[in-house]
């Protein structure tokens, strides 16, 4: 895993469909951090995160990634390849099983591990032969959550990861958030509940 | 001056300026044109006095590609330069390039019909393609008005303009091969060999008068699109 | 297994497991074709003579049938987002599921066309060449058709739009295709086989171009 010293982002303004959802933001997330993003609804938390993984485009500022080999990596493209993602949705197909969107998503990230092992660590062993389609949300959540381990990329960009999980599945990820950190990863993540790590909390008020 | 012009107001200014100026010009050339094409030239000794559709026909069907290379043109700058005022300028020029190419048509069936016998010849290669770049006019608008995100719907259109704009001339190329299996039909040949001398300064008059009429109509037209869309920004702002 | 490997193994299997795969677009073609004796009589010189055409026709219908999903259905449930932050480009997953749609898709459409020949009266020196020209022009049809399904992804119902954008722009392989047979029944030769593939061949290969672009610009709208 490429390590990450500092994640960076400087005068960050965001539009969509013609409208200001943001402006002006600065933060930075050093090594080992966790970065809570936190406001009311349509304050730009989603937005935010989408922006720092290079799918959307800020209208003003600038997202810097800077490497602890000792360059910065700005564009879009190079960031999303260092961004581990989970979304408003889930990122799985439901016409797949478990294992099958598993084993994808290990063939696509080229990842050498086992992958009934990252099932099992998620907790999803026993249900690796299920079509996705019958999954809980939470069960669907902690599929998603293999596939960050799976993808293993240096920055994490979670968007409200503890919706749809029950306590055990809260304390899982809350598990993995933890080692990732430990680990020399950052996380960044878009939340309105506690995680029960500590970390550090920035507001997204309203423009 | 287009990068003068990229302020919307400005441009506001200036198209007010000048926009009754273009009108008035593009009037005074179309009437001399259509003074001068229907009473100062001969009728053609095959078509009788029914050729002079040709000066209607020509010159729109001419508007009708120059506007679709204008939009892609207008598309092309929006993309990779983001000059602000683009995708005003493609979006405002699509529904008058389709209605030159619907005037093509409408008149090149009626410049035919004579001489076909029909209403519609699919042996002219020419007027096959028109028809095929009014649905693509279609399109493009239809592609506009069903993106709700007006941003997104100007990159979309944006693209679907390229593209089209890179296929139009092999569909040209394919519907002309495609008539080399039948009889060529066309007796519409613009400038054609028996064209008489007299026909060509109308024709060009004519021509001139088609594009600035153009160019007041797209005026006004990004005008308007571009209060509206400062109605909705002061809408929004409001209600934010 | 490559990530675009996976990524075409994925959306093959996808096509086959989901509704509105392969077998609808095989269904649909062959139902399109049967119903045109209906409209246009049961006189078999005739239906020779445009069989040719009406099959064209009816693949480019059954081809876009399945397109507006190409796209759309991995951007509503997250996938598209993975995809576009993966090691893999957007343009070579274009290109992935530009080649599976066809394998899906175009294929059948191949294989079914010597029969509906059949029901159409097809002339005997017509089949090789619906079959070649159905099979050099389809990946047209899948490409063109993929930057439409990737521009109409955030619209609901898109698939008349779809349907609107796309069929002026395949005219050509249309024509070519359509024209391969006929000259083939003819004995003519005008190289449509020629004209196709190279139509066939730039299409694939500028077609991803143009849908990754049309699909950065949904994920960041």
């Amino acid at each position: 895993m490429a390590v990450l010293s500092l994640v960076e982002v400087q005068g960050l303004t965001c539009e969509r469909g013609g409208r200001r959802i943001f402006r002006d933001i600065s933060f930075a997330a050093a090594t080992g951090q966790v970065l809570t993003l936190e406001g009311p609804n349509g304050a730009g938390k989603s937005s935010a995160l989408r922006i720092l993984s290079g799918l959307l485009p800020p209208a003003a500022g600038e997202v810097r990634l800077q490497m602890s080999a000792g360059y910065a990596v700005t564009d879009s493209e190079e960031r999303g390849r260092l961004t581990g993602w989970v979304g408003h949705n889930d990122g799985v197909k439901a016409q797949l099983t478990v294992i099958e969107n598993a084993n994808f998503f290990a063939a696509l990230y080229g990842a050498r591990i086992d992958v009934m092992g990252v099932l099992e660590h998620v907790g999803l062993k026993r249900l690796a032969d299920l079509p996705a389609q019958y999954l809980s949300a939470g069960q669907r959540k902690r599929l998603g959550l293999a596939r960050l381990i799976l993808s293993n990329r240096p920055l994490w960009l979670l968007d409200e990861p503890l919706s749809s999980l029950d306590a055990a599945g809260r304390r899982l990820a809350a598990e993995l958030i933890g080692e990732h950190c430990d680990n020399g990863g950052i996380a960044i993540i878009a939340t309105h509940e506690t995680l029960g790590l500590d970390a550090t909390r920035f507001f997204l008020g309203a423009a | 001056m287009i990068t003068f012009l990229a302020n919307p107001k400005r441009f506001l200014d200036f198209s007010s300026a000048v926009a009754p100026w273009i009108c008035g010009l593009a009037f005074l050339l179309l009437a001399a044109g259509f003074y001068w094409a229907l009473f100062d030239t001969p009728p053609d000794y095959q078509q009788g006095e029914s050729v002079k559709i040709m000066f209607v026909h020509v010159p729109a069907a001419y508007m009708g590609i120059m506007i679709y290379g204008l939009m892609a043109g207008a598309s092309l700058v929006g993309l990779v330069f983001r000059h602000p005022l683009a995708d005003v300028a493609a979006k405002s020029a699509a529904p008058l390039g389709a209605a030159f190419t619907a005037l093509a048509l409408l008149t090149g069936s009626l410049w035919g019909r004579p001489m076909w016998g029909t209403y519609w010849q699919w042996g002219d290669a020419r007027l096959v393609s028109e028809l095929i770049l009014l649905f693509i006019y279609l399109g493009y608008i239809a592609l506009w008005n069903a993106i709700d995100d007006p941003v997104r719907a100007a990159k979309a259109a944006a693209i679907l303009s390229l593209v089209g704009a890179a296929d139009v001339p092999v569909i040209h190329f394919s519907v002309d091969w495609w008539n080399t299996l039948h009889q060529p039909a066309s007796i519409i040949r613009p400038g054609g060999p028996t064209i008489d001398k007299s026909f060509l300064w109308p024709l060009f008059t004519m021509m001139l008068g088609y594009t600035v009429l153009f160019v007041w109509l797209w005026l006004v037209r990004m005008q308007t699109e571009i209060f509206e869309r400062r109605a909705r920004s002061l809408m929004m702002a409001r209600g934010a | 297994m490559t990530g675009f490997t996976a990524l075409l193994v994925r959306d093959m299997r996808l096509a086959f497991r989901a509704g509105g795969g392969a077998s609808l677009a095989a269904a649909f073609f062959a139902l399109v074709s049967a119903l045109v004796p209906f409209g246009v009589g049961t006189d078999l010189v005739l239906l020779g003579r445009i069989a040719g055409g009406i099959l064209w026709v009816s693949a480019a219908l059954a081809a876009l049938l399945s397109l507006d999903r190409l796209f759309q259905a991995d951007f509503e449930d997250g996938t598209l987002d993975v995809l576009a932050l993966s090691p893999l480009n957007l343009e070579r997953a274009a290109t992935a599921k530009i080649l599976a749609h066809w394998l899906t898709t175009g294929l059948p459409l191949v294989v079914l066309s010597p029969v509906l020949g059949l029901l159409l009266n097809l002339p005997p020196p017509g089949y090789g060449a619906l079959i070649a020209s159905l099979i050099i022009g389809t990946p047209a049809l899948s490409g063109v058709g993929a930057i439409g399904a990737a521009l109409t992804l955030s619209i609901r119902r898109g698939g008349l739009i779809l349907a609107l954008i796309v069929l002026p722009l395949i005219t050509p392989a249309l024509i070519f295709g359509a024209g391969a047979v006929m000259d083939a029944i003819d004995g003519s030769g005008r190289g449509a086989f020629l004209f196709l593939a190279a139509f066939s061949v730039a299409a694939a290969a500028l077609s991803p171009f143009a849908a990754a672009a049309a699909v950065r610009l949904n994920l960041g709208g």
